[in-house]
């Protein structure tokens, strides 16, 4: 089986500064992937990079090879066709990857009718409609008829979650990043979050590639898990085994500082 | 954090750059300006040459079409516009802070009557606003002058004074200084004004370049500084008729405004990089 | 002893409800108390109301047996020196143009405490895990955690008897965030702390009660541990049950 997503010693920097530095991982259909890592680790450079969304300023080498194209390099063009159908992103905080002055079905509509149009099977009108809603039901809003007439505003984060979440799925994804896309929510509301990606995943056969620092929320959100540090990949492995037998003092590091938060909790601090 | 390590060198050489070119520029009409209170190379008043005379050793501008010399008119002109540039940012900036931080701090419906006010006011060109000033003051002088683009002015640098000022007023460190005990007062001086500072010199540097501008259109149409005050808007109005025959009339007091007013934006713009910490590399 | 009264505050009203509604709770002397409370539930309000930043429509707060009004200069200005806040964004928090010398002296002056106050700043930095020298830098020459330390340290340089702190651990990356929590758990040694938290985690790693805040109103209270172990209300068990967990893919594995 070919993978959805390669990386082949990709590394990004900005001028002579090295941000992320010869990371290699590759993500088949149906697989999940943890990127772990603290601020300035590069966990999501990497993502950007995979896609071609590097800013300006900030160059890849190596190789990151997405549904068997190569991006490193490839033209925009090539990688808009790319990002609408092969991959969708969820970001973290999703007031901002929504625009504040459209009603969220129109804005849910535009990347289905688009994908619909690729696939040679035009979407408009009351189809487009219907689509959009079954969409919506799909990410659990209730009252789909009633939050597709709404503004981002008006909801809450989580159900702005969900709707940047059927943005992504919109575009039939093989894979769906993920980055943070919990990390903005409370508690309660990133539970249901993740639950329902982790559905959404199952459901669809994507692949998942998931961007964390928070451990707990990665060891039960993915199979596998790559540690970065500073751009420097410094393990990776099945989670389960990553986290209960860290080889890296830095994993172990951040380990027991999970652990004690865990242990706290049931007073076993 | 990233942002200053990518202050790199290169850019703070850019800075400074700004900042020379700037302080050569303004110091050039400074020096100008305070070379004509001790030596003036003929009597402005008096005719000192021909008319209309070209470039010579003894007339390095030429002179006017009274036979005046057009370089004596330029360096007065010089003294002129920086007093009213000086003067009219000094009087907007008092009023215009001061109203922005009264609005920034107002109740609701105090600081919406406010904003609603000042944006009605920017709507009317700043001359627009100078000459119905001027035209109230019984005698156009210099000082009439000055008043009136000063108030003109103050109604841009209050809203956005206001506008800075409700941005600073909601960073956590200004809730810290309450409760660290500072008085409202204490915080408008130590923590809203610096930090507002930075943007707002910026924008008196455009301000003064208006100003002076806004004065040579005032001096232009006969409301601005009075004979013997050879403005650059004087000499421009003058050099009007004889634009084709000697166009140096009109090309030397373009040169001078424009250079000024460039120069005093490089010097703000180099001056707001070089004191603010937060732009200086690690 | 009681060093803060909470007795039935009620707080502003939004579309159909209040931001706080009939809230009590006490904080006695030396004790560590975590608020915590998901987005609307009213914690930050009531952090804003325990600092004398805004007065409550209805119920009383008192310090130190004294009532907290706002309007009363004189017992403000005691009040100031006995309570302070730390907050959540150390980017927010520390005056972009001040000197951290000068950020940390501010109380100092403020409130006219005498004494060396060179002499304080360099022993509340040491207090946080600074250098005693950093005090000429200014606050974009350091960390997100070196930052939460140098807001801690302006914190505890008046000598509080309360400290409040506001989330001020979860903008924190993970081994930074434990550090911090460390030094907030050697402080409350000396002071009342009032750590307010949506992060169940560090609350129960930091504070012997708690206090589950839900739409304005307090839901459960009690010793943390056994809230924790023996959670009786409908959210706080939901809350409880949503945090994921280390151990539980560990034992699943």
């Amino acid at each position: 089986m070919t993978a959805i997503l390669t990386l082949e010693n990709l590394s990004v920097s900005a001028g002579s500064k090295l941000l992320v530095s010869n990371l290699s991982l590759s993500l088949n259909r149906g697989e999940r992937l943890g990127l772990i890592g603290e601020s300035g680790s590069g966990k999501s450079l990497t993502s950007l990079a995979a896609t071609g969304l590097l800013p300006a300023g900030l160059t890849a080498s190596g190789s990151a090879i997405l549904a068997g194209t190569q991006v490193i390099g490839a033209a925009d063009r090539e990688l808009n066709q790319l990002r609408g159908t092969a991959v969708a992103i969820v970001f973290q905080e999703p007031l901002t990857a929504l625009d504040p002055l459209m009603r969220v079905g129109k804005q849910v509509a535009e990347p289905l009718a688009r994908r619909a149009q690729r696939d040679g099977a035009p979407l408009s009108g009351p189809a487009l409609d219907k689509a959009v809603l079954a969409l919506l039901d799909e990410v659990a809003l209730p009252d789909p008829q009633r939050i597709a007439k709404s503004y981002p505003h008006e909801l809450s984060g989580g159900q702005r979650q969900r709707i940047a979440i059927a943005m992504a799925l919109a575009c039939k994804p093989d894979l769906l990043i993920a980055d943070e896309p919990t990390t903005a929510l409370d508690v309660t509301t990133q539970a249901e979050i993740l639950n329902l990606l982790d559905r959404l995943v199952r459901d669809r056969n994507m692949a998942l590639l998931f961007i964390s620092h928070d451990l707990p929320v990665v060891a039960n959100t993915v199979e596998r898990v790559v540690v970065l540090r500073q751009g420097e990949t410094v393990e990776a492995g099945n989670v389960a085994e990553v986290f209960r037998n860290p080889r890296h003092d830095y994993t172990k590091s951040l380990l027991t500082a999970a652990r004690r938060l865990d242990h706290a909790m049931e007073g076993r601090a | 954090m990233s942002s200053a390590t990518m202050t790199a060198p290169r850019e703070q050489k850019r800075h400074s750059l700004i900042l020379w070119a700037g302080l050569v520029l303004v110091g050039l009409h400074i020096a100008i300006a305070l070379l004509t209170f001790v030596w003036l190379p003929y009597d402005p008043t008096a005719m000192a040459g021909g008319r209309l005379e070209g470039p010579s050793l003894l007339h390095w501008l030429g002179t006017d079409r009274l036979g005046r010399d057009l370089l004596t008119q330029m360096m007065i002109g010089s003294r002129i516009a920086l007093i009213v540039g000086i003067g009219a940012v000094a009087i907007g900036a008092a009023i215009g802070v001061t109203l922005g931080l009264l609005a920034a701090f107002a109740s609701k419906w105090l600081d919406d009557a406010l904003a609603a006010t000042l944006d009605i006011l920017i709507a009317f060109p700043t001359l627009l606003i100078a000459m119905l000033v001027v035209a109230a003051s019984d005698t156009a002088n210099l000082w009439s002058a000055i008043i009136a683009l000063g108030i003109a002015l103050s109604a841009i640098v209050a809203r956005l004074t206001r506008i800075l000022a409700k941005r600073v007023l909601v960073m956590d460190y200004i809730t810290a200084a309450r409760t660290s005990g500072s008085s409202w007062p204490k915080i408008v001086a130590i923590h809203i004004l610096p930090n507002i500072w930075p943007t707002l010199s910026v924008n008196f540097a455009l301000q003064f370049g208006l100003a002076v501008i806004a004065e040579a259109s005032l001096s232009y149409l006969g409301l601005g500084a009075p004979p013997p005050n050879a403005s650059w808007g004087r000499v421009l109005q003058e050099a009007q008729g004889t634009v084709y025959t000697a166009p140096l009339g009109a090309i030397a007091p373009g040169i001078a405004l424009v250079s000024l007013a460039i120069g005093v934006n490089l010097l703000a713009d180099g001056l707001r990089d070089t004191i603010d910490p937060t732009r200086r590399a690690r | 002893m009681t060093l803060v009264r909470v007795d039935h505050v009620s707080f502003g009203y939004t579309a159909n409800r209040r931001i706080l509604d009939d809230v009590s709770l006490d904080i006695a002397a030396g004790d560590t108390i975590g608020l915590v409370g998901e987005s609307g539930s009213g914690k930050t309000t009531l952090l804003r109301l325990l600092l004398g930043l805004t007065r409550p429509d209805s119920g009383s707060i008192t310090f130190d047996g004294k009532p907290l009004d706002p309007g009363n200069g004189a017992f403000m200005r005691t009040f100031r020196r006995q309570a302070q806040v730390v907050f959540q964004d150390p980017y927010s928090s520390l005056d972009p143009r001040q000197t951290i010398r000068s950020i940390i002296a501010e109380p100092l002056r403020s409130l006219k405490i005498p004494g060396d106050h060179a002499k304080q700043v360099g022993d509340a930095l040491e207090a946080v895990g600074l250098e005693r020298d950093v005090g000429t830098r200014f606050p974009h020459q350091f960390s997100g955690g070196q930052r939460q330390r140098i807001a801690i340290a302006r914190a505890i340089v008046p000598g509080p008897r309360l400290l409040l702190a506001d989330e001020a651990v979860s903008a924190l990356d993970l081994t930074t965030r434990i550090r911090i929590v460390d030094l907030l758990a050697g402080l409350s040694k000396s002071m009342s702390l009032l750590f307010v938290s949506h992060d169940i985690g560090v609350v129960a790693a930091l504070c012997r009660r708690i206090v589950i805040l839900e739409k304005g109103r307090v839901v459960e209270t009690g010793d943390t541990a056994s809230v924790l172990a023996n959670p009786k209300h409908p959210y706080t068990q939901r809350l409880l049950a949503s945090v994921p967990r280390l151990s539980l893919n560990e034992v699943s594995s």
